[in-house]
């Protein structure tokens, strides 16, 4: 079962059930901590929407990076988490966390509504069929007739969470810590669902439909699950926006919206989970330094963020065109390399040795037994 | 082959695609713990029975019966918890998923944990991985891939790639193995190997083996029943030296003059 020298481990898509993980998780409990206690509250509420942006991120990934369907129309699911659980807390007195779960549920079986039917089309057609659940979203909660409920275009007001049990920490805090708890279980989860049986089910599908469903798997069912799935992710991260910003409109849930959670799974790496952190980085401060950026040039450069923001975003996809974690990724394995020969070197410096870094091919049809 | 209770019954079955007839009228049963080989020239309509078979295809008529239950009212995902297996003609493995990721695939029946016992990583969950990962292993090294178990397969060169293929079809304990050209690609001392690796297989595994293939010397000596077909319909059945003496085989790979 030993990876000969020399071997690169290169199948960093499916992770492995790794007890190693604990280390990770760890370092970011540690980190978000030490950023609880000194950001100020305008750092903490972003920080708070990076989490929220990843929790999103993790579900499309599943889909998409895992199981290889395309969704244009995340944000649509975002958005029935995140007016769903604002209508439950500002109609029926809902408690905000208690919002999680319902929504969670809410929208997982929404999503497998929709996958069963729509994941019959494949590639371009899919993409369509959810770019239109995404065109659509922003009108159906304009809707005039459901204003009662939704507010219409002006939106609903809700009273954000307060710090319970007069813990020692103000609200940005509390706020943050919740996302940070939050992010890393469903992180967890999502690490279980891909390195177990059903994830590879997930793999299997997208890399050989007809060979996966073969080996006995059921492609409908699987599709449409990881099509909840994603959903699910995505009404958690909306619910947990809505308590975050104590507010919501149509206007947050535009087809920008969706188009920004497939950037930022694309910039943070398909098939990466970690990974996510990174692309939710992107799309939530980017859009800011562009405008930032852009501001030097004056007034007159009114379109000019969203030009910057492209050539972020091509540069990136130059420089790394397997995403953020993609290039983490090849800088370890590169750096490992070069440690690894410079420490064999010595040993190879004898005439003729230097076989103990060749890739060893199994000398196969010699072993036939019995 | 006879007093054996047919394992695979395939009885009148015919294949249309629009006007074109693949397979028509195709009758044949094969025994368990059998050897067949089925041959015929391109475009006879072996793939398509391949593909019949694993319900990649409705059949248009006829039926096929394995085990004595009929395939026709099964979906594709329901063959391999039957027992059937296969590989495929061109290799169909899962590019980007390691040597034992892609047994482990094979041995996905074996499992019945679903998304939730997985999140939340049930006993039974983990209890289940441990054994799919263990007959995984253990048929990876049977087939000597354990240098390479964690290597992406993708990279791997094609006569490896067809251990894999074959390897995780036989992670199921599958009762009828479908090999579609399994010698294709493979040169003349590899394919002495693969003769003697059928054999072993069918052997040790108690595993009834249909076998498409070209090369007349593979089929002919593993073989013990062979079915010829030409133009969708089966010329000639039985022993390899039977069907090999067949004036209709002649003909059909040798043209008119020789028959």
């Amino acid at each position: 079962m030993s990876v000969p020298a020399g071997i690169k481990p290169d199948i960093a898509r499916l992770p492995r059930r790794m007890p190693g993980r604990a280390p990770a998780f760890a370092a970011a409990l540690i980190i978000g901590l030490l950023l609880a206690f000194s950001a100020s509250g305008y750092h903490l509420f972003q920080y708070a929407q990076v989490l929220i942006y990843m929790i999103a991120l993790i579900g499309l990934n599943l889909l998409t990076g895992f199981n290889g369907s395309i969704s244009l129309g995340h944000g649509a699911f975002f958005a029935i988490g995140g007016y769903g659980a604002a209508i439950l807390m500002a109609h029926l007195s809902v408690p905000w966390w208690l919002t999680l779960p319902i929504m969670a549920g809410l929208c997982f079986i929404a999503g497998f509504g929709f996958g069963m039917p729509a994941l019959r089309l494949e590639g371009l057609y899919l993409a369509l069929a959810t770019f239109a659940l995404a065109i659509t979203m922003p009108g159906i909660l304009n809707y005039k007739r459901f204003d009662a409920f939704t507010g219409g275009t002006s939106g609903l007001q809700v009273d954000k969470p307060k710090v319970p049990l007069h813990l020692p920490i103000n609200q940005d805090q509390f706020l943050f810590l919740c996302c940070l708890a939050a992010a890393l279980v469903m992180l967890f989860i999502a690490q279980n669902l891909v390195s177990g049986r059903v994830g590879r089910a997930m793999v299997a599908l997208r890399d050989h439909p007809v060979a996966a469903q073969t080996m006995g798997i059921n492609s409908a069912m699987v599709k449409a699950t990881c099509f909840g799935i994603a959903a699910l992710y995505a009404g958690v991260a909306g619910a947990l926006d809505a308590a975050l910003v104590g507010f919501v409109a149509p206007d947050s849930y535009s087809v920008f919206l969706s188009l920004s959670l497939l950037v930022g799974m694309v910039v943070g790496g398909l098939g990466s989970l970690w990974g996510m952190l990174a692309g939710a980085i992107f799309i939530e401060f980017v859009p800011n330094l562009a405008d930032s950026f852009s501001d030097m040039f004056g007034e007159s450069a009114k379109a000019l963020p969203w030009a910057v923001y492209g050539v972020f975003l091509i540069a990136i996809l130059l420089l790394a065109p397997h995403g953020i974690a993609g290039a983490l990724r090849r800088l370890v394995t590169s750096v490992r390399d070069m440690m690894a020969k410079a420490s064999s070197r010595p040993a190879t410096e004898l005439p003729a040795i230097s076989v103990g870094n060749q890739p060893a091919e199994p000398n196969h049809r010699t072993t036939q037994g019995s | 082959m006879s007093g054996d209770a047919p394992l695979l019954d395939v009885v009148g079955v015919s294949m249309r695609f629009g006007g074109i007839v693949a397979l028509k009228d195709v009758t044949f049963s094969l025994a368990p713990e059998k050897i067949c080989g089925l041959i015929g020239p391109n475009g006879a309509g072996k793939t398509t029975l391949f593909n019949c078979l694993s319900r990649l295809y409705d059949v248009s008529s006829g039926n096929i019966t394995f085990a004595g239950t009929s395939l026709l009212g099964l979906r594709r995902h329901d063959i391999a918890r039957l027992g059937i297996a296969r590989t495929f003609q061109n290799v169909a493995l899962f590019n980007e998923m390691s040597v034992l990721d892609n047994v482990m695939v094979g041995a996905h029946g074996l499992g019945r944990a679903g998304f939730v016992a997985a999140a939340l990583r049930r006993r039974a969950e983990r209890d289940e991985e441990k054994r799919i990962r263990a007959r995984a292993e253990s048929l990876v090294e049977e087939f000597g891939l354990d240098a390479i178990a964690h290597r992406a397969v993708g990279q791997l060169p094609f006569g490896t790639r067809k251990r894999v293929e074959m390897a995780r079809a036989l992670a199921m304990n599958p009762r009828l193995l479908l090999l579609d050209e399994p010698a294709a690609g493979l040169n003349h001392e590899e394919v002495e190997g693969l003769i003697a690796e059928i054999r072993a297989i069918r052997d040790r595994r108690k595993v009834a083996v249909l076998l498409v293939e070209h090369h007349m010397n593979l089929v002919m000596r593993v073989s013990d029943q062979v079915v010829a077909l030409n133009f969708g319909r089966v010329i000639a059945d039985g022993t390899p030296a039977h069907v090999q003496a067949d004036a209709q085989v002649l003909k059909a790979y040798l043209g008119d003059e020789a028959a």
